[in-house]
């Protein structure tokens, strides 16, 4: 256990939770360099099958656009704010542990904060005016998931669908992300009460000894993980195959050739503007 | 709550008779090694069990890190291992920067500046006893400061600049060689000698939560250089403490002035034991440049000194104290 959390001892004498194990920061780092180099190969030695796409004479297919639009403006401006705010709290939160000393606490509360109102607005945005269901992982997602692996590795499966407006990753990755939010953003808000900040009066006994070392802790694996899924997740925005995706986070739209040969309009409906 | 234990716990002792041998050792054990100088706060960690180092390096025996010499600028080279009795009562000292052998006087009593140093004067961990304890708050690695909470008992703690943790930098001299403009030499065996600016020497918790001093393993802090900058200039140093016989202070200042026609022409103004580090009030000095040398001067430097002041539950009175402390720094010890 002790290669995963650090212990302290409160003025009762208690052994009490106190951080994380801050070495794990170096495992994550490493993990995520070895599953970069890992995934490399992988494309490199089995390069998967190039997607195709259905004729422009096919009905399906005329009546999509030219340029699909993927992500309105409000979803990319959540995406690139919720990234900078993400990249500022690694940053400050493991950068000075790694050795390099500077006046983080600040930066990183009030970056906490910005995370936090945009993930507030994504919740309200993406409840009432997108898609809402079309990024989390569904029965057929996890059939088909397995049904990919089969094939993979050499075995006989039904050969599944094309994608819906997100694929199974995207699918994987925001639902790692959701999971990790929900453990790191409620810490850090409860943990404010510990730090001098102009919107709270700082009560460090708002819970018991335990309680907060439990939270210490979870928030900082939390962000060790963390760590973790922004490697893989700048490593896939910026591989030349994906690089398609990150344009559609940057322009908001995707062509019709990517539409046709990666999503099956059928699960993903777009029609041709009148 | 810790106990204090009659004996030493076990460490290995090593007493080297150079800086080189020295640094070979720190560089060696880096974490696991303890510098000690005077012996004054390390006995204290040792034998309340806080801190256990495997190693312990005396610096008793290295001659090169004693001594005061003049500098071809004027100045001094004090080196870090000479003690406080020797700044007090060194002729070059007292010359040329009295201001120095004034706050090395206020230091505890005679006993601790015999044997206290200068070195372990500045380079000393803070005095807050919920650290000191040995309960793990955030300067010991943890998550919690004891001393900032609903029921603490904080009279001696922070005004300024805590974050996260309101432990304060109790050095007497630290604030005078900041008013001075010292240079600290530090050396390290795989880094060799840099010279840090006396005010960049100490950091605050919003840096670095764990340490008063940019001192990292390794590093051997080796002289003091003061400048012959601020030599024959105006000083004044205060120390107000609770226990007049001897006591860390509540609050200290430091001033170093230039003074032309009775106009103030140039300043160093530092306070100490309100922060993690001695604080210079450039905010005061800028304000007071060009100014006379006068009450209503010193009026006005008290009130900006103690802008941003934070009290915590028990020691709102080190802002009057403060403010006062900078009055009488500016109008001049003849009408303090």
């Amino acid at each position: 256990m002790d290669y995963f959390v650090q212990w302290g001892r409160n003025p009762w004498s208690e052994d009490i939770l106190t951080h994380a194990q801050w070495n794990l920061v170096y495992v994550s780092i490493v993990l995520g360099v070895l599953f970069m180099i890992a995934h490399t190969v992988y494309v490199a030695i089995v390069p998967k099958p190039k997607a195709v796409a259905p004729p422009l004479t096919d009905p399906v297919a005329a009546r999509v656009p030219e340029k699909v639009k993927r992500h309105s403006l409000g979803a990319r401006m959540f995406h690139w704010v919720m990234a900078a705010s993400m990249l500022t709290l690694l940053f400050t939160g493991f950068v000075p542990i790694l050795g390099m000393k500077f006046a983080w606490v600040q930066i990183h509360w009030i970056a906490g904060l910005v995370l936090t109102a945009s993930i507030v607005y994504h919740i309200i945005h993406a409840t009432f005016f997108l898609d809402f269901w079309s990024i989390w992982i569904n029965r057929e997602d996890v059939r088909e998931a397995r049904a990919r692996t089969t094939r993979a590795l050499g075995g006989t499966a039904p050969e599944p669908r094309k994608a819906g407006k997100y694929p199974f990753d995207n699918k994987m990755y925001h639902t790692a992300i959701v999971l990790s939010s929900l453990a790191v953003v409620p810490t850090g808000l409860f943990m404010m009460k510990r730090v001098q900040t102009p919107l709270f009066s700082r009560d460090p006994y708002l819970f018991a000894d335990t309680t907060w070392g439990y939270m210490y802790v979870l928030h900082g694996l939390t962000g060790i993980l963390l760590v973790f899924l922004t490697m893989a997740h700048i490593y896939f925005a910026i591989r030349p195959e994906k690089f398609w995706i990150t344009k559609s986070m940057i322009f908001g739209t995707v062509s019709r050739q990517h539409y046709l040969e990666h999503h099956d309009p059928a699960r993903w409906v777009v029609e041709k503007q009148k | 709550m810790a106990t204090i234990h009659d004996v030493m716990p076990v460490f290995e002792l090593f007493q080297p008779a150079s800086i080189d041998a020295t640094l070979e050792l720190l560089d060696k054990y880096k974490k696991d090694a303890w510098v000690l100088a005077g012996g004054l706060d390390t006995f204290d960690w040792l034998k309340d069990r806080n801190k256990r180092p495997k190693v312990v390096v005396d610096l008793s025996g290295v001659q090169e890190l004693r001594g005061v010499k003049a500098t071809a600028d004027g100045g001094l080279e004090i080196g870090a291992s000479t003690t406080l009795t020797e700044v007090v009562r060194h002729p070059m000292v007292k010359e040329k920067f009295p201001i120095l052998a004034e706050a090395a006087g206020l230091v505890a009593s005679p006993q601790i500046r015999n044997q206290g140093t200068i070195g372990g004067n500045v380079s000393q961990d803070t005095r807050c006893w919920y650290y000191r304890a040995g309960w793990t708050c955030y300067r010991a690695g943890g998550n919690i400061c004891y001393a900032d909470t609903p029921s603490a008992i904080n009279r001696e703690h922070a005004i300024f600049d805590a974050s996260r943790c309101v432990a304060v930098n109790p050095s007497d001299t630290a604030p005078a060689l900041v008013a001075l403009d010292a240079k600290m030499v530090i050396r390290s065996a795989k880094g060799g000698e840099r010279v840090v600016d006396a005010e960049d020497y100490f950091i605050g918790p919003a840096i670095d939560i764990t340490r008063m001093t940019v001192l990292q393993p390794g590093d051997l802090l080796t002289a003091i250089r003061i400048p012959g900058t601020w030599a024959g200039a105006q000083y004044y140093f205060e120390k107000v403490r609770e226990r007049q016989v001897w006591d860390f202070p509540m609050v200290n200042v430091a001033a170093a002035m230039k003074v032309s026609n009775g106009t103030i022409q140039g300043s160093r103004i530092v306070v100490n034991a309100v922060a993690a580090h001695p604080m210079r009030l450039t905010t005061v000095e800028n304000a007071v440049a060009g100014k006379p040398r006068n009450e209503e001067t010193a009026r006005m430097a008290g009130e900006i000194a103690v802008q941003g002041a934070q009290p915590l539950a028990h020691n709102a009175y080190k802002i009057p104290l403060m403010r006062n402390l900078v009055k009488r720094a500016i109008r001049g010890e003849a009408q303090a």
